[in-house]
């Protein structure tokens, strides 16, 4: 569960990225963050974990305040958040496994990090994780031999790896094509709802945040200015969110095909992963 | 073929002129001005024998003259200089590559904090602005003569040098990997060992081999003031006017530092 | 599935590389070290030296402490002819570089001979250090700034030389096939389709070569070609360490503001 109040964020440069940010995620739910750029998406996420130091507020996560931490604190608290990231962010020349594996650093000490001798659970899970996302057999290929797609689903199997009780995600597709954006996003959602764990997504496609989101968030200007379901998503609200524009189009019929399993069956989990391996 | 259609909108397309690296045609006269009057200076105001100079053409040629044939006779001293020259360059280059490691984590900006950085900054600039040969009169009024002297001023050279390079490298990584890792709760050590390592391994390699090429050819000179090698060979037959050893160690320096660069080329080809 | 279910199910093994690649970077590992000690050992190293040099290396800053101020004014002269050196060692080096780059790269050599001359004039060059050569044309021209000039000259070369020739060889050699292809001459190629190409390669690697012979110019003295080196060498010898530091900071001062010129100048023609 996690509760963030009156959060705010000021730049040295006097920008004020976040103003009096409220709100809670909990449950296992895809909650999306949509809004302009520079509306603070990349902020606020960051601000969870603290890669950027909030200035005001509280980021409660269960019972833990995350502002309070002292280093080492952070550290353990960081381990529990998995957070993926719009450029992947994989360590390049590093194998896939190993890249799965720098999942579990918060847990594994130093010496056993440096020999790359984890745990043989972790090493188990890394395999697993890498069936389930469709990489079977890619553990000794290297990172930037990997496509777009490919890199994305290591980078979710790496935050995975965490075994997290948050997922914090910030644009995992925006540097890919609309078919494998959307492959990311079930593959996201799917493994979001078998773990329970709930995931905090920045999108700015609205028609993906629609179809794959259990709640959407807007924000403007560093401020929350819509917070509800995807169905009252209308264009008023997209209106409030970006501006003034022609919506009609942008609206999709949330009442049609909806990527989001209810509950995850092996069927079309297979069928789901054929196409995704596509 | 008889008309040619472009001709008409000739007078639309504007005129070509060279490309210059410098547009303002002022400025650039200005600094081309500036140029050759510091020229010409400097070519007024230094002192220069002319007599003594023109001398120089019949001496180069009488040198010439003595310096051939090459005198390879004394090829047991030649050796162990060679020897000793390289003997010295490894050292330097192992242990240079040894100690840049800490040196250029704490020279790289986005890692360490700002006093840490300024620190391994200063010695960076500060051993890379003397001459090695400074260096090694230093180092040879502590040490005294010999190798030691050499190898240490070698060590400093190469540690700031490498260290520079995997400084700037480690500053110039994608800032997102270091995110990643930090994201995943990972401490100081494993973000060295997890990020920053694979990625700036290779080019960390490749720049310390291609120092053990440059150590070669520097190891030739700290001897001229007395830090071992074959440098105070050469020195020694310079000042003895024994050319024609001089030029067979001349000779044999270049075919050492051909070999030393033929040699790092191909390792580093090995790497990549 | 619960975590043990997965560890049932997958391998609990991963190992980064194979054994036998394991053993080879070790064997590697090893033999890099085993060098290293040979290299150290089997050097005549008087370790007894190493007892005092702590002793020494304090007697000599605290000889060295304070620098004597009223020394700076004399050394405003050797300090210019230091930059003489340099600059002029500099500039006669792109007009005989030019043309040795052109011999050095495969594109444009001649034939196989001229391209094994331009090489070895390269190499050369290079493997003999400045102060070598500094020593040789001592020799030949008599001490001073002219020995100095030469010595910048003949080290400078290769440096630049290789550094155009492998510009030369990287040239686009479509706007060169085109330029042949109207008919124009071996040097009218040379100059309109080759030269545009390479010439900020030509400023670069110039005015950098120039902030390093300032440094190079600095120690020439040291074999009596000119400049700086000569004061400090004599100052040196004749322990006179207080005015050794004022050299020393004014060494600093010129080598720290040519880098910052050099600097300045490759980011404005780059």
């Amino acid at each position: 569960m996690l509760k963030i109040s009156g959060l705010s964020k000021v730049y040295p440069t006097g920008a004020a990225a976040l103003k009096n940010v409220s709100f809670s995620v909990g449950e296992p739910k895809v909650v999306t963050i949509i809004g302009p750029s520079g509306a603070g998406k990349s902020t606020l996420i960051r601000c969870i974990n603290r890669l950027v130091e909030p200035t005001t507020g509280k980021i409660m996560l269960d019972d833990v305040d995350i502002l309070a931490l002292n280093r080492h604190d952070l550290r353990e608290a960081r381990r529990r958040m998995g957070m993926i990231f719009q450029e992947y962010n994989l360590v390049e020349r590093l194998t896939v496994m190993e890249n799965l594996l720098s999942g579990r650093l918060g847990y594994v000490g130093f010496w056993r990090t440096y020999g790359r001798k984890f745990p043989a659970e972790d090493v188990a899970a890394a395999f697993a994780l890498l069936e389930r996302v469709g990489l079977s057999g890619y553990q000794n290929t290297r990172a930037d031999a990997l496509s777009g797609g490919e890199r994305q689903r290591v980078g979710i199997s790496r935050a995975l790896m965490q075994k997290p009780d948050l997922l914090l995600v910030d644009e995992p597709t925006a540097s890919l094509d609309p078919k494998t954006s959307r492959q990311i996003m079930r593959i996201l959602v799917e493994l979001a709802h078998e773990r329970g764990t709930p995931a905090l997504v920045n999108l700015h496609d609205v028609g993906l945040a629609q179809s794959f989101s259990d709640r959407i968030i807007g924000l403007r200007s560093g401020e929350v200015v819509f917070d509800g379901p995807p169905e009252q998503v209308t264009a008023q609200v997209l209106t409030k969110i970006y501006g003034e524009e022609d919506w009609s189009t942008t609206i999709r019929k949330v009442e049609g095909e909806s990527g989001k399993p209810d509950k995850p069956h092996s069927e079309s989990e297979e069928s789901m992963l054929r196409e995704s391996l596509a | 073929m008889t008309t040619t259609p472009s001709l008409s909108d000739r007078g639309n397309t504007p005129q070509w002129h060279r490309i210059r690296t410098i547009e303002n045609p002022w400025v650039r006269r200005g600094l081309v001005a500036i140029a050759l009057s510091y020229l010409l200076w400097s070519m007024g105001s230094i002192e220069i024998n002319w007599g003594r100079a023109a001398d120089g053409v019949p001496r180069a040629v009488d040198m010439i003259v003595r310096m051939l044939p090459p005198d390879f006779s004394r090829w047991g001293l030649l050796f162990r200089g060679t020897l000793e020259s390289v003997q010295m360059a490894l050292a330097a280059s192992f242990f240079g590559m040894i100690l840049a490691v800490p040196v250029g984590i704490c020279g790289a900006g986005n890692l360490v904090p700002k006093p840490v950085y300024l620190a391994a900054r200063g010695f960076i600039i500060l051993s890379r602005t003397f001459h090695e040969i400074i260096v090694a009169i230093f180092f040879v009024k502590i040490f005294g003569f010999g190798p030691l002297a050499g190898v240490l001023t070698l060590l400093v050279s190469s540690t700031s040098f490498i260290s520079k390079m995997l400084a700037e490298d480690i500053e110039n990584m994608p800032p997102g990997q270091l995110e990643a890792i930090r994201a995943t709760g990972a401490s100081f050590p494993q973000l060295l060992v997890y990020c920053v390592s694979p990625q700036a391994l290779p080019r960390y390699l490749g720049v310390s081999i291609y120092r053990l090429d440059a150590n070669i050819r520097h190891s030739t000179v700290v001897g001229i003031v007395g830090a071992g090698g074959i440098g105070q060979v050469l020195a020694a037959s310079f000042s003895r006017y024994d050319y024609d050893f001089a030029l067979a160690i001349l000779l044999t320096i270049i075919s050492l530092v051909f070999m030393g660069e033929f040699f790092s080329n191909w390792v580093r080809n090995q790497l990549r | 599935m619960t975590p043990l279910k997965h560890a049932a199910k997958h391998p609990e093994i991963w190992r980064r590389f194979s054994p036998r690649q394991a053993l080879l970077r070790y064997a590697c590992y090893l033999g890099i070290v085993a060098v290293a000690v040979w290299s150290v050992s089997a050097m005549d190293i008087t370790w007894f030296f190493l007892l005092d040099a702590h002793v020494q290396a304090l007697d000599m800053a605290t000889r060295m402490w304070p620098p004597e101020a009223g020394y700076s004014r004399k050394l405003l002269t050797p300090l210019i002819e230091t930059i003489h050196i340099a600059t002029l060692g500099t500039v006669v080096t792109v007009l005989v570089a030019f043309p040795v780059a052109f011999l050095a790269a495969r594109n444009t050599t001649f034939n196989a001979l001229t391209w094994f001359i331009g090489r070895f004039i390269l190499v050369a060059s290079r493997s003999v250090n400045t102060v070598v050569w500094g020593l040789l044309f001592v020799a030949i021209f008599g001490p001073g700034p002219m020995a100095g000039i030469w010595a910048i000259t003949f080290r400078s070369i290769g440096f630049l030389g290789k550094l155009v020739a492998e510009a030369i060889e990287e040239i686009d050699t479509g706007v060169v096939e085109a330029i042949e292809s109207t008919g124009a001459s071996r040097l009218q190629v040379l100059w309109i389709g080759i030269l545009p190409q390479v010439l900020p390669v030509i400023y670069g690697t110039t005015v950098y070569r120039w902030d390093i012979n300032i440094r190079e110019s600095s120690v020439l003295g040291f074999v009596g070609a000119g400049g700086i080196g000569i004061v400090l060498y004599a100052a040196i010898n004749q322990f006179r360490w207080q005015e050794v530091s004022v050299i020393l900071l004014a060494v600093f001062a010129v080598v720290i503001l040519s880098e910052f010129v050099s600097a300045a100048v490759r980011r404005r023609i780059t």
